[in-house]
Order: C-alpha cells, then sequence, then structure tokens
C-alpha cells in the first residue's frame, strides 16, 4: 500500500474553494443562505480541529476513565438529539423509556462489539472504541429518532382503534401491536436499505477513510462488514426495547388509555 | 348485574342508584352530551369513576381486572373502527382480542345473515359504505359471545328502516342467548318497543324514575 499524501495547509485551504462558488451561487440567485453556509463552514472546520486534538490527546492518554467518559458524554448528546427531535409530542415517562433503550441498547451492543467480535485489548482502547462507540451509538440515535415519531404519531392518530379494541377486550399489548410492529419497522428499514446499496451504490465512509489511510480494501470490508451487522444490532435492540416499553407509557394500570399525562 | 353507587365522574356523570338486570334489555335515552357514552364506559371500565362504585355481580368493578371484565362485558363505540384487509379478518378479530378461538366459516356467514350485511367474506372492508361499517362491527361483537353487550347507537349511521330491522335482530339474538344488552339510542320508538327498562339521562344524572320497568 502507498503512504498516505499528506496535506498540506495550502492544499486544505484550495478545498474551500468549493464553497467560496456556492455562496456566488447563492448570492445571483438571491437564495439568503450565504450567513448558514458560512457558519456551518467555520463550525465544522473548528470542531472537527477541536475533535482532531482531543482524539490526539486521548489516544496519547489511553486511560479507562476518559474513554467512558467520551462515551457517556457521546450517548448524552444522542439522547439530547432525539429528545429535542420529538418536541413537544412526548411525556416525561417516554423520555425514561428513551434513555433506558438509548443506555442498555447501545451500550450492550458496543461491549459486544468490543469484546467479542473485535477482541480488543485492552478494551478501552480509544483508538478502536471512540470510533466505533460513535458509529453505534449514531445510527441507533437516527433509528430511535424515526421509532419515537412513528410511535408517537400512530398512538396519537390510531386512538380510536385502540380504544375500540380495548372495548373489545384487547389487552393494551394487542391493541397498540400493530402499531408498535410498525414503528419498528419503520425504525430499521434505513438501516436494511443501507446495508442493499452498500459497496455499489455508495462507499461508506470509514471503509472510504480506511483506504484513504493506507489499509488495504481487503481488510477495510473485514471491519465495513462487522461494523454494518454492529449497526444493524444496535439499531434494532435500541428500537425494540424502546417500542416494547413506549407503548405502555400510553395506557395506566388499570388498562385504560391515558388521555392527557 | 349492575349496581351504580353516587357515582361521579368530571362532570358528565352523576348517578346517585342505579341497578342493571341480567338477561333484559335496557336503553339509556338523552341528548347528546347528556352522558350516556361515558357511562356505558363506565360499566366496562374503559374509564373509571372519580367517586363512587359500580358493582358487577355485587362485586367492585375495581377489584376485577379490566380486560377480564371487558372480556364479559363487550362496549360498541358509536363510530367502531375497523381493521385491515377483509370482512372475515373484522369478524374474527374481536375473538382474537379477547383470546377466544376463531370460529367457522358457516359461522361467520351466519352473522353476516344476522346483521344483514351482504358482503363476502374475502371483500376488502375499505370497499364498505358507513352503515355496513356498522353492521361489520356489531357481527364482530355478537361473536364474540360475551355475557353484556354495551352498544353505543348501533343504528347511528344507518337508516331508519335498516336501523329497525337490525336492532331487531340484535335484540333476538340477545334474548336467544339469554345475554344482557345495554343501548344507548336517540329515537323513543326503538326503546319503547324493545327495551324492559328505559333509561332518561340529563345533564348526567339519571330523570323520571329511570332505572324502573316500564
Amino acid at each position: 500500500m502507498n503512504d498516505i499524501i499528506q496535506l498540506t495547509l495550502y492544499q486544505l485551504g484550495a478545498a474551500f474553494i468549493f464553497v467560496i462558488v456556492l455562496l456566488i451561487i447563492v448570492k445571483i440567485r438571491k437564495l439568503k443562505r450565504e450567513t448558514l453556509l458560512i457558519i456551518a463552514t467555520l463550525r465544522m472546520t473548528v470542531q472537527l480541529v477541536i475533535v482532531g486534538y482531543v482524539l490526539v490527546f486521548l489516544f496519547d492518554v489511553s486511560h479507562p476513565l476518559l474513554t467512558v467518559l467520551v462515551i457517556l458524554i457521546m450517548e448524552a448528546f444522542a439522547i439530547y438529539t432525539i429528545i429535542k427531535r420529538a418536541g413537544k409530542h412526548i411525556n416525561k415517562a417516554l423520555k425514561r423509556i428513551i434513555v433506558i433503550s438509548m443506555l442498555s441498547g447501545t451500550l450492550i451492543s458496543v461491549l459486544y462489539f468490543i469484546v467479542v467480535v473485535i477482541g480488543l485489548s485492552p478494551w478501552y482502547d480509544p483508538q478502536y472504541f471512540i470510533p466505533i462507540a460513535g458509529m453505534l451509538i449514531g445510527n441507533a440515535m437516527t433509528g430511535i429518532s424515526i421509532g419515537v415519531n412513528k410511535l408517537t404519531q400512530d398512538m396519537t392518530t390510531h386512538k380510536a382503534s385502540i380504544e375500540n379494541a380495548l372495548m373489545l377486550g384487547a389487552t393494551p399489548k394487542k391493541a397498540s401491536k400493530h402499531l408498535v410492529d410498525q414503528a419498528f419497522d419503520a425504525a430499521i428499514i434505513p438501516t436494511i436499505n443501507s446495508m442493499l446499496g452498500m459497496g455499489i451504490i455508495f462507499l461508506p465512509g470509514m471503509m472510504t477513510g480506511q483506504i484513504l489511510s493506507g489499509v488495504s480494501p481487503l481488510t477495510a470490508i473485514e471491519y465495513q462488514i462487522a461494523i454494518m451487522l454492529g449497526i444493524l444490532g444496535s439499531v434494532s435492540l435500541t428500537v425494540l426495547l424502546f417500542v416494547q416499553l413506549g407503548y405502555k407509557t400510553y395506557f395506566n394500570d388499570q388498562a385504560q388509555l391515558k388521555y392527557k399525562e | 348485574m349492575f349496581t351504580l353507587k353516587n357515582v361521579r365522574y368530571k362532570h358528565i356523570v352523576k348517578v346517585d342508584n342505579l341497578s342493571i338486570e341480567s338477561e333484559k334489555i335496557t336503553c339509556i335515552l338523552g341528548k347528546s352530551g347528556a352522558g350516556k357514552t361515558t357511562l356505558l364506559k363506565l360499566l366496562n371500565k374503559m374509564i373509571t369513576p372519580d367517586e363512587g362504585t359500580i358493582f358487577f355481580h355485587d362485586k367492585p368493578i375495581d377489584t376485577i381486572d379490566s380486560v377480564a371484565l371487558r372480556r364479559q362485558v363487550v362496549m360498541l363505540a358509536q363510530t367502531p373502527s375497523l381493521y385491515p384487509h377483509t370482512v372475515e379478518d373484522n369478524l374474527q378479530i374481536g375473538r382474537l382480542f379477547s383470546d377466544k378461538a376463531p370460529v367457522d366459516v358457516d359461522h361467520l356467514k351466519r352473522m353476516l345473515q344476522i346483521v344483514e350485511l351482504n358482503k363476502a367474506l374475502s371483500d376488502e372492508v375499505d370497499t364498505l359504505s358507513g352503515g355496513e361499517k356498522q353492521r361489520l362491527a356489531l357481527g364482530r361483537m355478537l361473536l364474540m359471545k360475551p355475557d353484556v353487550y354495551l352498544l353505543d347507537e348501533p343504528s347511528a349511521s344507518l337508516d331508519e328502516q335498516t336501523a329497525n330491522l337490525i336492532i331487531k335482530q340484535v335484540v333476538e339474538y340477545t334474548k336467544k342467548h339469554q345475554k344482557t344488552l345495554i343501548m344507548i339510542t336517540h329515537q323513543d320508538t326503538i326503546a319503547k318497543r324493545y327495551a324492559d327498562t328505559i333509561i332518561n339521562m340529563v345533564d348526567g344524572q339519571l330523570v323520571q324514575g329511570g332505572g324502573v320497568r316500564e
């Protein structure tokens, strides 16, 4: 494998020409997106520079507590994003369920992946642990967001049909089964679709990154296959926990629909 | 069968004393907003009263498991929901919901005759009119064979002639199988013709000797 081409500052600067071209187009077309575009470019650059230095620091120190701390920050950020995206539609109980499902679903998948699949030693090696956990947590976040959206919407719009089922002697579980199934399905479909297109429609970011940094494509695909399965596991486990616990928050202990929290 | 003592639900239902006998037909009359539907929902524990006690066979219903109670006391909503796919799926789903074994095709076909629904079992429910959906939901409920049927204006989306026919069938079915029927209706004629007892409701309260046999 060839050595990686190190980008000089000038080369990196040359890439910013794309932003300038877009700025000109936006200006001519009067799209009023200049500020947003500039902010996005600046934020992307500054955030990545900071992350770069932070990762260098973490890799150098390589301490289990630091790795755990990073994972917890990622989890907190992911949970915050899910709850923010869900908006006003979710009550306290549902927020609690999101926290429980995210933490248990992703942590179980990450630990299984690190310990059993990769067999990492030491287990906390940040060079592996952090990016892998990031991918598993990030994808679970996207999946659960879709699940939250679908479940909360359906439980509201199909309230009458749930109520009718209860009147006919259905348990809350039976009365909401098809909605729970649909929410689970909607949440895992994007992951399954991306598996279908993988390698043909697009090369995944991690694999591209590894190839660019000089790793053999064969090693890169091994990692990619493993990580994709890890993502599938993490998304499904997290979403499954969420929908299975989440629908219950719409019922009280008398098997009645809660009208308002 | 049902006894209500000082039952209050929000400002919707205020019933001090009411007994509903088993194996009888009870009609609840009253204008919209009188609390009729809320009263039915209290009887199958879809909601819980804020005050007072409801007894079912002399047992306070808050000591009976809600799902178990609803399997004996089944309620049909005024606008019943249908579930995906066919007429057959919808006839069977009530039994499925209440953990009962599905019934055979002959049974299903006979039920379609009882509720006067001229459709094939394999027809998609999307193709049914409002009245047909109502009749299908009624058939689904009868197939569940509970002890008590609670019907919330079963004739709401039927024309008067069909409504009379259907209700006559339901009443006969209930009597033949010795079941209890509690039915909301806004038609005096129906109540007078079929009811053993008429309950009049105004503003959540019983009036004119509600609960007294006519």
